[in-house]
């Protein structure tokens, strides 16, 4: 298990760092940041300054590594467009999409798994049917569609809940419902093979013929271990969300990094644009090795081999 | 000799269905295929028929006739069966011709997207050792990338239009082909008519091509459906958030963009062309998922 949790760490630091150089060059592909840093109106002795300034006159290499080192110490530079420390922008928006990714990442499994269980008690019934056809709308309806409809539906045509803005709990239900289904089918999927497979193993046979009750069977014996690769599929899942929350909340106008990431690439802001995306790009591979972690604790084949 | 004959049974009576028939019965008796190859074969005449079968110019504006509702709303008429928009430019016309911009987009990333991934994936999956270490940490890192933002960012930086649209759409959609294609090339490279081919002395890009290729092209039928799929709806989400297709094209994530700011009063505006995109994505779905069935080997009766 040592070996393979440094296996692993070696791993994530080599994939944070190559990532972290393919973010770094996007910069590079936007002309002279310089000029951008400038303004509109400034004379070329004010770009030369700000080139010596902020160290653009160095060789990309060196600019790289030490935006590289700053970054690891928490300083992303200032943003372009607020004139304020990128970091500290992000951190007070970063709260708002961790909440969202929470909530709607429970809202799934908590739809998902009754279903899934259901789905592999009854195979072919109404209800697994029904929950194939859930996944297929879910598959084809365009999430900011789907969040437009919902906003026509509860909040104009039957205003229960706020169109957009980030007040209180209620603006969180709508963006909640929609980031969440989305990731519902791939769910509910996993816990119906898990239920179907473990359901026709021996010690369930076992069980039942001891005479336990099948409530008992379902949950205590055999949910318990279709449930496992669920939680590496939330880890994963999760890591999706943050990409689909610049969409959701850009739809909601919820004030969260994944607005902020999109107002930014807006307003050509590039410092703030290169933290969004290395932050997520690093929750992400954080999220994939812990599940890998999980898995490989609980299955001993996948350490060894 | 006549008698003989016919007391001879008909060599189909012996040898039942061909290969090719059992595969056509499958097909057609799948309820997915059947119901997703009719919808899209309906969207592809739609964008290949545009231009006859459109009842106007999808840019023609005309400022009279702005927000017209479609012909089920009590002051639609048929003139406009679905209405107009914001500018006065006839719906159906914009929807018929933002089905030419889908299809392109989804077909041509897809295309690119499978090159990329394929090769990768294949080299991976048969070369083993190096090759494999190196792909599998390509993949790795274009999966931490949340492709949404790399595509907003890059479409930004370039300014949005189809070909750039296209273009990183088809240089980011690889990863899924890859994953697929390194697992079945695995599979396929242990089998006997690999080994067979490899002990006759063939080439080894006679191997991939003719033995390995052949045999995992179902999987990657499936793959590129779902990543149509996936570059359409991106180009739908990309446009809507204003970094995709520029105006005025008639892309229907544009449409639905442009019609947000009357969803109060119009909201056919923003229902139409997302009922099409979901339309078009439902048909893609349910032919990928037909294909994964009718070419499982278990389903083979």
């Amino acid at each position: 298990m040592l070996v393979y949790t440094l296996k692993r760490i070696v791993l994530a630091i080599l994939v944070s760092l190559v990532v972290s150089a393919l973010v770094f060059s996007l910069l590079y592909l936007t002309g002279d940041p310089a000029t951008a840093l400038a303004g509109e109106n400034a004379t070329d002795k004010d770009i030369e300054a700000i080139r010596a300034a902020y160290g653009f006159d160095r060789p990309i290499w060196m600019q790289y590594l030490s935006w590289l080192g700053n970054a690891i110490q928490g300083d992303f530079g200032q943003s372009i467009y607020f004139r304020l420390p990128v970091t500290d922008l992000i951190l007070a928006r970063l709260p708002v999409t961790m909440t969202l990714g929470v909530t709607a990442i429970t809202f799934a499994i908590v739809l998902a798994i009754p279903l899934g269980v259901l789905a592999a008690m009854y195979p072919n019934s109404i209800i697994d049917r029904a929950a194939l056809l859930l996944a297929v709308v879910g598959q084809a309806m365009p999430s900011f569609w789907f969040a437009l409809m919902l906003i026509v539906l509860f909040a104009f045509i039957w205003p229960v809940l706020p169109a957009s803005g980030s007040d209180g709990w209620t603006s969180f239900v709508l963006p909640t419902i929609v980031l969440g289904y989305y990731a519902t089918p791939a769910f509910m999927r996993l816990t119906r093979t898990g239920m179907l497979d473990v359901l026709s193993s021996d010690y369930i046979r076992t069980a039942r013929a001891k005479g336990l009750r099948p409530g008992r069977v379902l949950f205590k014996h055999a949910l318990r271990n279709a449930i496992v690769p669920v939680v590496s599929l939330a880890a994963v899942q999760f890591g999706f969300m943050l990409g689909g929350s610049v969409i959701i909340e850009t739809v909601f106008a919820l004030h969260g990094a994944g607005y902020l990431a999109w107002e930014s690439i807006s307003r050509s802001d590039f410092p703030t644009v290169q933290a969004i995306l290395l932050l997520f790009a690093l929750f992400y591979i954080v999220l994939t090795f812990l599940a890998d972690l999980l898995n490989a604790w609980l299955d001993p084949r996948i350490r060894v081999g | 000799m006549n008698i003989a004959t016919q007391a001879l049974p008909d060599a189909s009576e012996i040898t039942g269905p061909t290969p090719g028939q059992r595969m056509r019965a499958r097909v057609l008796g799948h309820r997915g295929i059947v119901i997703g190859g009719v919808i899209l074969g309906l969207i592809i005449f739609m964008a290949l028929a545009a231009p006859l079968i459109a009842p106007y110019d999808p840019y023609a504006q005309s400022l009279t006739d702005r927000l017209k509702p479609p012909v089920w709303y009590e002051k639609g008429t048929w003139e406009n069966v679905l209405g107009t928009d914001q500018l006065g430019r006839d719906y159906l016309s914009r929807l018929i011709y933002g089905a030419q911009i889908s299809l392109m987009i989804g077909f041509l990333a897809a295309i690119m997207s499978g090159i990329i991934g394929t090769v990768l994936g294949v080299a991976a999956g048969y070369f083993g050792g190096r090759v494999d270490l190196v792909v599998t940490f390509l993949i790795t890192c274009r999966l931490s990338l949340p492709v949404i933002l790399v595509s907003l960012a890059v479409v930004a930086i370039f300014g949005g239009s189809l070909e750039i649209v296209i273009l990183v759409l088809g240089l980011l959609l690889w990863d899924r082909y890859a994953v697929v294609m390194r697992a079945s090339t695995l599979q396929v490279r242990s089998l006997d008519y690999v080994a067979a081919a490899q002990a006759a002395g063939c080439s080894t890009s006679y191997i991939l091509l003719r033995e390995i290729l052949p045999n995992v092209a179902n999987q990657l039928i499936v793959v590129a459906t779902l990543e149509f799929a996936h570059a359409v709806l991106l180009e739908a989400a990309l446009s809507f958030l204003g970094l995709g297709v520029q105006p005025p094209l008639p892309s229907w994530g544009l449409m639905i963009s442009e019609g947000r700011n009357y969803i109060l009063f119009d909201p056919w505006l923003i229902a139409i062309p997302g009922a099409a995109l979901f339309l078009l994505l439902l048909a893609v779905n349910l032919l990928g998922d037909g294909v994964r069935d009718v070419t499982a080997p278990e389903n083979r009766g």
